[in-house]
C-alpha cells in the first residue's frame, strides 16, 4: 500500500499541488457540442445522421401521433373511438384500457376479494426490494422469505383455501397481470432452489447424479418452451394416476418451473465455475463437509457473483409467460385478446391499442430489471477490481 | 463429499467408521439417486398404462404411417389430405427450418448493423441503434409476432392495391409476391456453377494463406473472390444455353383479375414469423457483436497504428477475427434460440413442426405421449448437432491460439 500508485496515498504531499489548481468550470454545453460537431464531422457521419434522423421521422412520428395526438382519452364505448375514425386520423382508444383496466390486471377475480392480490403484489414488492436492495440488512433472510413463506401466504390469499376463512377463489377467475405475476414468481421460485441442486448435482464428481443433472439440464435447455407447456399440458395427466387430473395454472406452473430451472442451473454453474479453486480448497481445510461447504462458504458467493444472471433469466421467463395463452391460461395478453374481440368495443384500433397497452407493460417491467442487472453487474465489477 | 475426502486422508481413515468412508457415502447417494428415478419412471409407466387403457389408445408409433384426413396450406414439402402422418410431421419440420434459416440470414445482417451502429462515434445513430435493441428485447416475442400478423400485415392494402416494391416484389394484405425462376437448363448451369464458384474461392483462399504464410504477398482476394462468383456462373450458363439473355427464364408476380398470379407467394404468416423472429433475435446479436468488438484490447488497434496499418486493414485484420472469436459462441446459441422460438408460429397460424405437431396430428390420432416426444427429439437432436459443432469449433480455435 506504500507505492505510489495506489489510490491510498492520493492524499500524500505529492498530489497536493493538483488540488489546489484552480478547478476548470463547469461546461454543461460541452458534450452536447461535442456530439453536435459529431454528428456531421465527417460526409459519412452527416449521411448516417440524416439517415437515422429519417428513419427516426418515419417510425417515430406515426407512433407518436398513433399513442397521443390522435388517441382517444375519454368515453364509455366503441362511440368515442369510432368519432376520431370518421375524421381519418387513426389514433390509440385509450378508453378501452381505461374501462377494463380492472380484468386486464385481475381478470374474472371478483371484485370485493381483489384487496387480496393487491396485499399478495404488495408483499411480493416488499419481499423483492429487501432480497435485491444492496445495502438492505438481512437480505439472506428476505431471500428464504421469497422462497418459503412467501409463496405459502400468496397462496391462502389468492386461493383462498377452506381452513383460512377466506371465500375460495378457483384459478379460472384469476387472470390478467395477476396470472402474468404469478407463473413468473412461482418459476422464478421454484427454479432457485431446483436449480442450485441441478448446478451442483452436474459438478458432482459421482457419476449418476452428474449424469442425471446433465440430461435434465440439457433436454429442458434443448427444447422450445412451448413443447414443455404442451408436455405439462397433455402428457403430465397421462403421468399421474388415472382421475388426477391437476388445475391448468398448475400444470402450466410445472412446465415454466422445470424449464427455468434448467436455464437456472446453468447461471448458477458459471458462479460456480467463476468461485477460485482456493475457496472450496479453504473450506474443505476448515474441516467442512460437503453441504456445510455448499451453504456456508460457496454459494453465498457463488449466488451474488450470479444476481445478474439470475435477474436475466427472471427477464426472459417473465417475457416467456405470455406463451401460456397459446395453451389457453388467462394471462395478461389472452385477456386483451379476448376484450378486443368484445362487439361493446369493436373499432379497427381496438386489437392495436391493447397490444400497444401490452407492449408498455412488458417494456417498462423489463426495461426496469434489465437497469437493475446492469447496475448489479457493474457493482459486481467494481467490487471484484477492489479485491 | 470432495471435503470429506480430503480430510480422510490425514490418518485418521483407518479409525473412521463405515459411513464416513466418502466412497461407501457415495455410493449409497447414487444408489438412492438410481431407485427414486426408476422407481418414479415405474410409477409413471403405469399409470400411463392404466390412462392409456381407460382411454382406449394403444401406444405406438404405428400410426406415423396412416394417412391423415386435413390439408396443410403453404408448405415448402407440399402435403395433402391422403399423405401419412410422417410425412405430415416432416412437412412441418420443414417449414420450420426455412422459416428459421431465412430468419438467421436477416437477423444475422440486421444485428451486425446495429451492433456496429450501436459503437458509432455518431451520438444520433449510437442512440438510435440503443432504442432498437431495447424495444426489441424488451417486449415478449410472441406479441411482436401478434403485432405483425394482426396489425402491421393485416392493415395493408388488398391485392387490387398492391404495393410494389422494389426487385419486382408485390405486397398486400395476402402475402409477399416475388419473381421465381422457371425449370430451364439455363438455371442448373447457373446452380451447377455456383458451386464450382464456391470451390475454387475457398481453394483461392487456401492458397493465399498458404503463400502469406510462406513469406510471399497474398493474392488479391477482394478482386478474386468477385470476379470467381460472378465469371464461373455466367460462363456455364453460356456454355449450356448458348447465350445468357433467354436462358434465365423467370415469371414475375402480377394482378389478375382479384389476386395476384405468377411469381412465387410467401404468405403473410410467414412473413410475419420470419419478421418478427429476425427484428427479435437481431437486437440479441447486436449486442453479442457490440460486446465482441468492445473486448478487444485498445491497445490492438493501437498496435495495428504504429505498425502504419489504415483503419479498414486494422478492423479487417486485427479488430475483426479476435471479436468473431468472442462473437461466434453465442451467436450459434441465438441461432438455436430462434429455430426454438419458431415455434410461436403456433399462435398465427403458421404450419411448423409444433402447429401441425400439436395441432391436427395430435388432435386426429390422440397420440399425445408419442407426438410431443417426437417434437422434442427431434428439437433435441438439433440443440446437440450445434453442441457439437460449436465444440468442434472452440477446439479448432484453442488449438489456433498457440
Amino acid at each position: 500500500m506504500t507505492t505510489p500508485t495506489s489510490p491510498a496515498c492520493a492524499s500524500t504531499p505529492r498530489s497536493a499541488p493538483a488540488q489546489t489548481m484552480p478547478a476548470r468550470p463547469p461546461q454543461p454545453t460541452a458534450g452536447l457540442l461535442r456530439g453536435l460537431r459529431g454528428l456531421m464531422s465527417t460526409p459519412v457521419n452527416a449521411l448516417l445522421t440524416v439517415l437515422a434522423l429519417a428513419i427516426a421521422w418515419f417510425l417515430l412520428r406515426p407512433a407518436i401521433e398513433f399513442l397521443f395526438i390522435n388517441a382517444v382519452w375519454s368515453g364509455h364505448d366503441r362511440a368515442a373511438c369510432l368519432a376520431g375514425e370518421a375524421s381519418g386520423e387513426t389514433g390509440a382508444c385509450w378508453p378501452f384500457i381505461t374501462r377494463r383496466i380492472g380484468y386486464f390486471v385481475y381478470g374474472q377475480y371478483p371484485e370485493a376479494q381483489r384487496w387480496r392480490p393487491n396485499l399478495a403484489m404488495a408483499l411480493c414488492a416488499l419481499n423483492i426490494a429487501a432480497a435485491l436492495w444492496p445495502r438492505a440488512p438481512y437480505r439472506g433472510a428476505a431471500l428464504f422469505a421469497f422462497v418459503v413463506p412467501f409463496p405459502i401466504i400468496s397462496w391462502i390469499l389468492l386461493y383462498g383455501p377452506g381452513f383460512s376463512g377466506l371465500v375460495t377463489v378457483p384459478t379460472n377467475l384469476w387472470g390478467g397481470v395477476l396470472v402474468t405475476l404469478v407463473i413468473s414468481i412461482v418459476g422464478i421460485v421454484a427454479s432457485l432452489p431446483l436449480g442450485v441442486l441441478l448446478a451442483l448435482g452436474r459438478r458432482s464428481r459421482m457419476p449418476f447424479v452428474r449424469a442425471a443433472s446433465i440430461v435434465f439440464i440439457e433436454v429442458m435447455r434443448g427444447v422450445p418452451l412451448l413443447a414443455v407447456l404442451f408436455m405439462a399440458n397433455r402428457m403430465l395427466p397421462l403421468f399421474l394416476p388415472p382421475g388426477v387430473l391437476p388445475d391448468p395454472l398448475v400444470r402450466v406452473m410445472v412446465g415454466v418451473s422445470l424449464f427455468a430451472a434448467a436455464g437456472m442451473a446453468e447461471v448458477i454453474r458459471g458462479g460456480l465455475q467463476a468461485l477460485p479453486k482456493g475457496q472450496y480448497e479453504a473450506a474443505a481445510a476448515l474441516g467442512l463437509g460437503y453441504w456445510q461447504m455448499m451453504f456456508t462458504v460457496i454459494l453465498p458467493q457463488a449466488l451474488t457473483l450470479v444476481i445478474p444472471g439470475i435477474v436475466n433469466t427472471f427477464i426472459s421467463l417473465f417475457k416467456d409467460t405470455t406463451l401460456v395463452t397459446i395453451v389457453g391460461i388467462f394471462d395478461l395478453l389472452t385477456t386483451i385478446d379476448v376484450s378486443s374481440r368484445d362487439p361493446a368495443w369493436a373499432t379497427p384500433v381496438t386489437v392495436s391499442t391493447g397490444y400497444a397497452f401490452a407492449a408498455m407493460f412488458y417494456f417498462i417491467c423489463c426495461y426496469a430489471m434489465s437497469r437493475y442487472s446492469a447496475a448489479m453487474e457493474r457493482r459486481l465489477a467494481a467490487a471484484g477490481s477492489r479485491s | 463429499m470432495r471435503a470429506g475426502q480430503t480430510v480422510t486422508t490425514s490418518g485418521r481413515a483407518p479409525r473412521a467408521a463405515w459411513w464416513g468412508n466418502p466412497a461407501v457415502r457415495a455410493f449409497i447417494w447414487q444408489a438412492l439417486l438410481v431407485i427414486a428415478v426408476i422407481s418414479l419412471f415405474v410409477w409413471a409407466g403405469r399409470n400411463v398404462a392404466a390412462n392409456l387403457r381407460a382411454s382406449n389408445i394403444t401406444w405406438g408409433f404405428g400410426f406415423l404411417t396412416e394417412a391423415a384426413n386435413f390439408d396443410i396450406t403453404g408448405s415448402l414439402i407440399p402435403f395433402r389430405a391422403g399423405d401419412t402422418y410422417a410425412r405430415a410431421l416432416l412437412a412441418g419440420f420443414g417449414n420450420t427450418l426455412a422459416a428459421a434459416l431465412v430468419a438467421i440470414l436477416i437477423a444475422t445482417a440486421l444485428g451486425f448493423v446495429v451492433g456496429v451502429a450501436r459503437l458509432s462515434r455518431n451520438v444520433l445513430v449510437a442512440r438510435f441503434a440503443a432504442a432498437y435493441v431495447e424495444a426489441l428485447r424488451n417486449t415478449p416475442l410472441l406479441l411482436q409476432l401478434l403485432v405483425w400478423y394482426n396489425v402491421v400485415l393485416k392493415s395493408l392494402p388488398g391485392p387490387r392495391q398492391s404495393i410494389a416494391l422494389p426487385g419486382g416484389l408485390l405486397l398486400n394484405n395476402r402475402g409477399l409476391y416475388g419473381p421465381w425462376p422457371v425449370a430451364a437448363p439455363g438455371w442448373s448451369a447457373l446452380g451447377l456453377g455456383l458451386l464450382a464458384a464456391l470451390a475454387v474461392s475457398i481453394g483461392l483462399a487456401i492458397w493465399s494463406a498458404r503463400r502469406r504464410r510462406a513469406g510471399r504477398a497474398p493474392l488479391a482476394l477482394w478482386l478474386l473472390t468477385p470476379l470467381v462468383f460472378i465469371g464461373l456462373p455466367l460462363a456455364a450458363v453460356w456454355l449450356m444455353a448458348g447465350s445468357v439473355a433467354g436462358a434465365l427464364p423467370v415469371t414475375w408476380p402480377e394482378l389478375r383479375g382479384f389476386n395476384v398470379g405468377g411469381g412465387v407467394t410467401l404468405l403473410p404468416e410467414f412473413v410475419a414469423l420470419v419478421l418478427g423472429l429476425s427484428l427479435y433475435t437481431s437486437a440479441f446479436i447486436a449486442e453479442i457483436v457490440r460486446s465482441g468488438v468492445q473486448a478487444v484490447p485498445k491497445g490492438q488497434r493501437e498496435a495495428g497504428r504504429a505498425l502504419g496499418l489504415r483503419e479498414g486493414q486494422i478492423l479487417r485484420l486485427i479488430v475483426i477475427p479476435q471479436a468473431l472469436r468472442l462473437i461466434i459462441p453465442p451467436l450459434a446459441g441465438q441461432y438455436l434460440n430462434l429455430t426454438k422460438n419458431s415455434s410461436l408460429a403456433v399462435a398465427i397460424g403458421y404450419p411448423d413442426l409444433v402447429s401441425i405437431g400439436a395441432g391436427p396430428v395430435l388432435q386426429n390420432t390422440g397420440q399425445a405421449l408419442e407426438v410431443i416426444s417426437l417434437i422434442m427429439l427431434i428439437y433435441l437432436a438439433l440443440s446437440l448437432l450445434t453442441a457439437l459443432l460449436m465444440n468442434w469449433w472452440n477446439a479448432r480455435m484453442a488449438l489456433a491460439e498457440r
